[in-house]
């Protein structure tokens, strides 16, 4: 994407996410204390973050693919699991894609 | 980021010795001040992660000024470092944040913050000054813990993405340092502590299916933002397996 494109896409989506927010704080509450619209906007955010795992650690270009990010992603999970900080988990998942990488 | 506890819960204060005030008032900037810096050195790895993504320093601190809400923020990065489209990358974003403006309603009645400084408000309503915020014993504390988190939040978040940025820029190819396999430990990291109930995990689950078997049909972009309809599925249709607000961050 050009620079420009990409600038653009920035501001936009820190529009959106501001005005988000701000709709939160100015519709009346009874309206997005409904159980239906708490329990989706919740599980919307579980189901964005579980697609991303999956695209970021098993796909390259298109293609579903395996290579050391699964080895890193699943260490880090023993990590998370071992309640590791977040960024020594991120941190750790580098490592062990590099070292993979470089021992191949 | 850190997840809320309790729904609700504060109240506004029956009578109070002052002293008492006061401790609660400093644990509460204790409290504060403990979170911002955990949350804040975490913006090292937003910084390395976006530059990897092909943007520039400018646009990265860009992000982390006026989009200010980590997962909107690293996903938005991702979309984009995957090639996919802007307006796939603005969808995920302001998806992902969707979770922010229930945290808003819930915070508008405390703060009764108008003008400009309700628009500050709003700004820093994120996972971390809204689950200090809930987690304080009355209102006045849970005012001054709001802002002192989202404010430090706010700053620390931006210092420490710069510092990312330019460190993820001298190291060059991101591959090599494995900086693709970070992005995704990062996703894991957000969603882990949202996988407390059943539904949760069988929601982020289906979601990763759906995205990886349509990663090879459809753009760059597209998969992830489709396993959303997921969510809204099951949300629509499992009124038994409702998780408490305070559950959702």
């Amino acid at each position: 994407m050009s620079p420009g494109g990409t600038w653009v896409a920035v501001l936009a989506a820190a529009a959106a996410c501001f005005a988000v927010k701000l709709v939160g704080h100015r519709v009346p509450e009874h309206w997005l204390a409904h159980p239906r619209v708490a329990r989706i906007a919740s599980l919307v955010t579980v189901a964005l973050l579980g697609a991303l795992v999956a695209v970021q650690s098993a796909t390259t270009d298109g293609a579903v693919v395996a290579d050391a990010r699964l080895v890193a992603v699943l260490v880090a999970a023993v990590a998370l699991a071992l309640r590791a900080p977040f960024v020594v988990v991120v941190v750790l998942a580098a490592v062990v894609a590099a070292v993979l990488r470089a021992l191949t | 980021m850190t997840a809320p506890h309790g729904e609700g819960s504060v109240e506004e204060p029956v009578e109070q010795p002052v002293e008492e005030l006061g401790s609660r008032r400093r644990a509460a900037a204790r409290q504060a001040a403990s979170v911002s810096l955990a949350t804040g050195v975490y913006g090292v790895s937003f910084g390395a992660l976006s530059v990897a993504a092909g943007l520039d320093l400018a646009q990265t601190v860009a992000l982390s000024l006026l989009m200010f809400t980590g997962g909107s923020q690293f996903a938005f990065i991702g979309v984009l470092g995957a090639g996919g489209s802007g307006v796939a990358a603005v969808a995920t974003a302001a998806l992902l944040g969707a979770r922010n403006a229930l945290y808003g309603a819930v915070l508008a009645p405390l703060l009764r913050a108008r003008g400009l400084r309700g628009l500050a408000a709003a700004h820093v309503t994120i996972d971390e000054s809204t689950a200090v915020a809930q987690a304080q014993p009355d209102a006045a504390t849970a005012r001054a813990g709001f802002w002192w988190t989202g404010l430090g939040v706010l700053a620390l978040w931006n210092v420490f993405t710069v510092v990312g940025a330019v460190v993820g820029d001298a190291l060059g190819d991101p591959r090599r340092w494995g900086l693709d396999a970070a992005a995704a430990a990062a996703f894991l990291g957000l969603v882990w502590p949202r996988l407390a109930s059943r539904s949760a995990r069988l929601v982020a689950a289906a979601a990763a299916v759906v995205a990886l078997v349509l990663t090879p049909v459809a753009p760059a972009g597209v998969p992830v933002l489709a396993a959303a309809a997921v969510a809204v599925l099951a949300g629509w249709r499992t009124p038994a397996a409702s998780p408490r607000l305070g559950r959702t961050a």
